[in-house]
């Protein structure tokens, strides 16, 4: 099992309700469902990803969850899950503020544009990097945004979403210190700071925890 | 599947009949039905099949002396897409039809003559309703799955309305919550051919000539609007019909020989008044009439299925996207899948393999989590209780 889906898999509680955007075959889905008994849906507009999701049993819409959110009542599910696809949509901002009307926390993991690998390969090789966690060209990339780890944590506090946990992975490992750095992918449970505090139980807590506001530095 | 038999049940016998909608009752009621493959112990494998404007309860294998097989057999057998191995399969004929089942060409026990026009106004609700008659004369209080495409679709939604307790899950294929303006206007036009034939006579024409040209022509219409421009295109081209009548106005094209001869076969096996009475009751159905789209669904247990085809611009898409819209405000457990197929319409007939594919995984999944979907209070020892009784 890759690790940020064992974090993902950690911090869901049991017998919630899960979306998950861009569920491509469904692993992570069908992984929540069997380990944690969530009532699971997926969206995901490729055909050969929908089939799979059926196949393991997965409710899954054939759509693009741009549009897709819309239709939900506020607060239909615990938690909406994007398993590196929000950085492939047009509209970052729009889709997270539309995800918290409809989940009551929302799960991100995007890969971390910042790595020093990536850092690497531009400043030296002077090209557009190729890694593990951004595998393609320019030409033929899905990703339409780049955003670091620290990107993502002045993000929400500009948007006031409170970062309830986050976990940083690097080549299937945990990273501690200086995650924007050192980290290729970077996962976060975050949900909609209503006043001083949230109305939502806290989740079990996970060795890197909630991170200070000062964010991970690098 | 081999040699198949239609049997019939009938019910609703005089003085109570069954209730309809428009406020008549219908006494007695017949309705035509196979079945394949067999009923478990605990009957909870039962898959009602449900038929689109011109099918009927033939669904699948042969009957004697029948060169071709029922309408949906690419689909229900042994290892199909329904797996009769699994499932047992039952199909009726919708009431109002002409192949076995109560409709206008069928007897007026008041008169002792065909109904015709006499025949009341139907809905899909009145055939969905005749249906659950015959499902508990079965012995079956809850369907694994209703599943049907078009008009088969719009009463899959009706059980979903009608009858959500007695379904664990949905496929509504290819269809609609509501006909809107062109799908009403393409059956008028269906219906108008059939009235300015003379030989219909108000409907009155059983025992004399049949209208059959104005049946033809209906159908003709009803054709064009199953396939897609790109299916025509493969299927005839320009090509020129290379026999068949000569004259000015000939059938010089294939696609006009093919639309004649689909007319021309249909007459003799589908009833002028039936064609009335049906496309009018897929005009009239609209689940969203007295409700709004996010109470229509309130409620529902069961898994839903959506299937829809890129092509099919009679039934687009966005109407089965509608359907799913419905389920996601109700909270309803839906997949949507939609079939890049050229066929149009047509293709929930033709798209075999996917169809196929989804279908077999999506019932595997519903009868594998049956007793997790029970209604709240009632345990599955005592649904087990219930239908050994």
């Amino acid at each position: 099992m890759r690790l940020e889906h064992k974090v993902i898999l950690d911090w869901v509680n049991p017998d919630s309700t899960v979306l998950e955007l861009g569920c491509g075959g469904g692993t992570l889905l069908a992984l929540l469902v069997a380990g944690k008994r969530v009532r699971a849906q997926g969206i995901e507009i490729d055909a050969k990803a929908v089939h799979d999701c059926v196949e393991k049993g997965l409710s899954v819409l054939q759509e693009d969850f741009e549009g897709g959110l819309s239709g939900y009542p506020d607060g239909s599910f615990d938690y909406l899950i994007f398993d590196q696809s929000l950085q492939q949509v047009r509209k970052p901002d729009a889709i997270l503020k539309e995800a918290m009307r409809v989940g009551r926390r929302i799960i991100v993991g995007f890969p971390n544009f910042a790595s020093y690998t990536v850092r690497f390969q531009i400043l030296f090789g002077g090209k557009v990097p190729v890694t593990p966690s951004l595998p393609h060209e320019w030409y033929d990339t899905p990703n339409l945004h780049f955003l670091s780890i620290s990107d993502f944590i002045d993000y929400c506090h500009r948007r006031d979403f409170t970062i309830e946990n986050s976990a940083f992975v690097r080549k299937n490992s945990r990273v501690g210190v200086l995650p924007n750095l050192r980290a290729d992918l970077g996962v976060f449970l975050i949900s909609q700071r209503t006043g001083s505090e949230t109305e939502v139980p806290p989740t079990r807590g996970t060795a890197a925890g909630p991170l200070p506001r000062d964010g991970p530095g690098d | 599947m081999g040699l198949v038999e239609t049997r019939f049940f009938t019910f609703a016998e005089p003085p109570t009949g069954l209730p309809l909608d428009c406020g008549r009752s219908l006494a007695p009621v017949t309705l035509a039905y196979e079945t394949y493959g067999s009923l478990n112990a605990d009957k909870s494998n039962a898959v009602l099949v449900l038929h689109a404007l011109s099918g009927d309860a033939h669904a699948a294998g042969f009957h004697e002396d029948e060169k071709s097989p029922g309408w949906w057999d690419d689909m229900i057998g042994p290892g199909k897409g329904l797996d009769t191995e699994k499932y047992f399969v039952i199909c009726s004929n919708v009431l109002g039809g002409c192949k076995g089942s109560t409709g206008p060409a069928s007897t007026n026990p008041k008169t002792g003559r065909p109904y015709g026009l006499e025949f009341p106004i139907l809905t899909i609700k009145d055939m969905v309703d005749a249906q659950s008659r015959l499902v508990e004369s079965l012995g079956i209080k809850r369907l694994l799955a209703v599943i049907g495409g078009s008009m088969g679709g719009m009463q899959v939604l009706q059980w979903m309305v009608s009858y959500p307790a007695r379904i664990r899950a949905a496929i509504p294929i290819a269809t609609t919550m509501k006909h809107a303006p062109q799908q009403i206007a393409f059956d008028e036009v269906g219906r108008q051919a059939i009235m300015a034939d003379n030989n219909w006579n108000e409907g009155d024409y059983y025992g004399g000539p049949l209208p059959s040209k104005g049946l033809a022509v209906a159908r003709m219409v009803g054709h064009i609007t199953y396939m897609s421009d790109a299916s025509m295109a493969e299927k005839f081209g320009r090509r020129l019909k290379t026999e068949g009548e000569q004259g000015k106005f000939g059938a010089d094209f294939e696609v006009e020989g093919y639309l004649r001869y689909r007319g021309d076969s249909f007459v003799k096996r589908f009833d002028a008044n039936s064609y009335l009475y049906i496309t009018k009751a897929m005009d009239n159905f609209d689940l969203l009439a007295e409700k709004r789209l996010q109470e229509v669904f309130k409620g529902l247990r069961a898994r839903v299925l959506v299937i829809a085809f890129r092509s099919d611009w009679l039934y687009p898409a966005y109407q089965s996207k509608e359907t799913v819209k419905a389920c996601k405000l109700a909270g309803v457990d839906a997949s949507y899948c939609e079939i890049n197929s050229t066929y149009g319409h047509d293709a929930f007939l033709l798209e075999v393999e996917e169809e196929t594919h989804l279908i077999q995984h999506f019932l595997r999944t519903v009868s594998e989590n049956g007793h997790s979907e029970l209604e709240p209070g009632r345990g599955s020892d005592e649904i087990r209780a219930q239908s050994h009784t």
